[in-house]
């Protein structure tokens, strides 16, 4: 038995195969030019034929899941592979330039989604993407790399060095058990999905290699251990904390229906957030009184282009009926820096936390924002929505938006589509300039919503997704975060309005007394914290330290 | 040589999956059957540019079928982009 160490991020333990996530990159084709053509052109050729085979298990596992017209595209590709241009265009590069099968396959698919791409068309760039998608397969069985993804079938913990957000966006959420990352850090992408999910993850781990692929490990969350291949009297140790898990999870569900109050009588507005509509029945599920922070970029990542409003508009409204009139805030598009979507077009740069992204993309491409906020606008008359702006710094940002807002309104009406006339307009406070106008900014909206995460980072200049090392300079108690918070209240509430926190400092329980003392009025949080959140809230007195805690700050 | 000319319904074109379809649709006959618009035309066998097309809605196109079964074949096609309201 063989223990490994990382940091806990995501509490719960799990038991299951350790797999490694395998990567859509791959390694650098090798270019030596080739004495034996003919062997190339063979080994292309099997390619090819193992190419086809693939997307053919491919289609039929598709058709199976998700109907005939899912499963065509993928036959389209094995028609693509048997087109006359691209043999006769691979055969060449092979003969006259003597490169090898993986190097051809790479040149051909290049000039081909050139091609495409440069047509002045989205449907035809989309094409591009396909050309790509045929090659790498190729490249792939060529150099003899799996697909991307997890691989196998059955329920594994995913091993890793850190997944992008359009990474752990692919993942069949059924079959995750755990993560373990080598590297990571407690506000990346895949530690606030484990938490979501409410499964275990562990990062930073030293000595993940992968000679432990496929085998057995239990993880616990809590205190960071990994133990691969445990014996028998360890894996009864990990039933027993699992047992205690889950007596602290019944106790907890004795809370759903109870009040969000303080000892004292302050209610809170305890909310969840959620990334997308497959997420509704865990909020059903920890009887959160709203949801306070609906992330729209699910609709916008892993995509080859943007979304339609119906595509919109219908994921807006299920969440909106599902919640029976309880709030909803859905955020508008937060797509940039550390998430990205080809079709977007983005050129790449050197600081893309500080670059074109959420509200900027928007305010500068009014088409792409116009046809969420319409969605949006249509999806109001089916429930109770909010709408929230991320990454704002200045006041005439706000008021663009409500310009651009109150002309999709216009529209509607002129088509005589329904849509609410009460959709509070709020925004994310996750800059520190938006904190220190907020006095102004209080003036223009409805609500606030403060992104801890944003704001930590942005505040303390470090980069919440940075490399090793950096993890003991990003400290959200640092007293510039929470006083950066307590201006934003205090500034919320002279105008008369609520502020809140849906990032995820909003769900620690060693903060919680501090924000009730600061007057925080919603707290928006992963589904599986409100209960535990709520427990807390029952058992404080806001009032008690309320002179002490706001002294220190 | 049997030809003839089809206006195209569907907004979004002849796209991928559309064109793999009239490509297999195509493979059932044994004569060449070659897609015309304006200047630029491509045998239903080399798909790559029959998406290369870049057809839309509203695009007139010719189609040519050449071959033993020419006859069938354009009859065929022609039903299908009709059934299918490409």
């Amino acid at each position: 038995m063989i223990e490994l160490k990382g940091k806990g991020v995501s509490a719960g333990a799990a038991f299951g195969p350790l797999r490694f996530f395998r990567r859509a990159e791959r390694k650098a084709v090798p270019r030596i030019a080739t004495d034996e053509p003919e062997t190339e052109l063979k080994r292309y050729q099997a390619a090819s034929e193992a190419a086809k085979l693939q997307l053919g298990d491919l289609a039929e596992k598709v058709r199976a899941e998700a109907g005939n017209d899912a499963a065509s595209l993928f036959e389209t590709h094995q028609m693509m592979l048997d087109d006359l241009d691209f043999i006769d265009t691979v055969t060449k590069l092979i003969h006259e330039q003597r490169l090898s099968a993986e190097a051809a396959v790479e040149d051909a698919g290049k000039q081909f989604a050139e091609m495409f791409s440069s047509m002045d068309d989205a449907y035809m760039k989309a094409r591009s993407a396909d050309v790509h998608d045929i090659s790498a397969r190729l490249i792939r069985i060529l150099t003899g790399t799996g697909d991307p993804g997890v691989p196998g079938n059955g329920p594994v913990i995913v091993a890793s060095d850190d997944l992008t957000p359009s990474e752990t966006v692919q993942l069949d959420k059924n079959r995750l058990l755990g993560f373990v990352l080598s590297g990571g850090n407690s506000n990346s992408h895949t530690a606030i999905l484990a938490r979501t999910l409410g499964i275990p993850a562990v990062i930073c781990v030293s000595g993940l290699d992968r000679k432990y692929e496929g085998h057995p490990a239990i993880i616990d969350g809590q205190t960071g251990r990994i133990l691969m291949e445990p014996d028998e009297a360890e894996k009864k140790l990990y039933l027993e904390k699992q047992k205690q898990q889950q007596e602290e999870h019944r106790l907890l569900n004795q809370l759903k229906g109870k009040p969000d109050a303080t000892l004292d009588g302050k209610t809170i507005r305890l909310y969840a957030n959620i990334a997308n509509p497959g997420d509704l029945s865990s909020v059903l599920d920890c009887d959160a009184r709203g949801i306070g922070l609906f992330r729209s970029e699910f609709l916008y990542l892993g995509k080859e282009d943007f979304p339609s409003e119906d595509q919109q508009f219908a994921a807006y409204k299920t969440v909106l009926e599902g919640m029976k009139g309880k709030p909803v805030i859905i955020r508008t598009l937060d797509i940039g820096a550390d998430k990205q979507a080809g079709y977007f077009g983005l050129a790449p740069e050197k600081n893309p936390a500080l670059g074109m992204r959420a509200i900027r993309i928007c305010l500068t491409r009014p088409e792409i924002f116009k046809t969420q906020l319409r969605a949006l606008y249509r999806a109001s008359a089916f429930g109770n929505l909010s709408i929230m702006f991320p990454m704002i710094t200045s006041v005439w940002e706000v008021q663009e938006i409500k310009r651009i807002c109150a002309e999709v309104r216009e529209e509607l009406t002129g088509e005589k589509i329904p849509y609410s006339g009460r959709v509070p307009l709020g925004i994310m406070v996750e800059t520190p300039a938006s904190v220190m106008v907020s006095d102004q900014l209080a003036r223009e909206v409805d609500f606030f919503s403060i992104g801890t995460n944003d704001l930590t980072q942005y505040t303390l200049a470090v980069d919440r997704q940075g490399v090793k090392g950096l993890d003991r300079f990003y400290n959200p108690y640092h007293p510039a975060v929470l006083r950066m918070i307590r201006t934003t209240v205090e500034n919320a509430h002279k105008a008369g309005i609520w502020a809140g926190i849906c990032g995820e400092l909003g769900s620690d329980p060693t903060l919680l007394e501090t924000f009730l003392a600061m007057g925080v009025d919603e707290l928006s949080v992963t589904p599986r914290a409100v209960l535990s959140l709520r427990n807390r809230i029952r058992r404080l007195d806001s009032q008690k330290n309320r002179e002490k805690l706001l002294a220190k700050l | 040589m049997k030809t003839f000319v089809y206006n195209l319904e569907d907004p979004l074109g002849i796209h991928a999956r559309p064109a793999g379809l009239l490509a297999k649709e195509a493979a059932k006959y044994k004569s060449t059957v070659t897609i015309i618009h304006g200047e630029k035309k491509a045998d239903t066998r080399r798909l790559i540019a029959l998406m290369a097309l870049g057809l839309k809605g509203g695009d007139t196109i010719t189609v040519q079928a050449e071959g033993p079964d020419e006859a069938e074949a354009a009859d065929g096609i022609r039903t299908y982009l009709t059934e299918k309201h490409y």
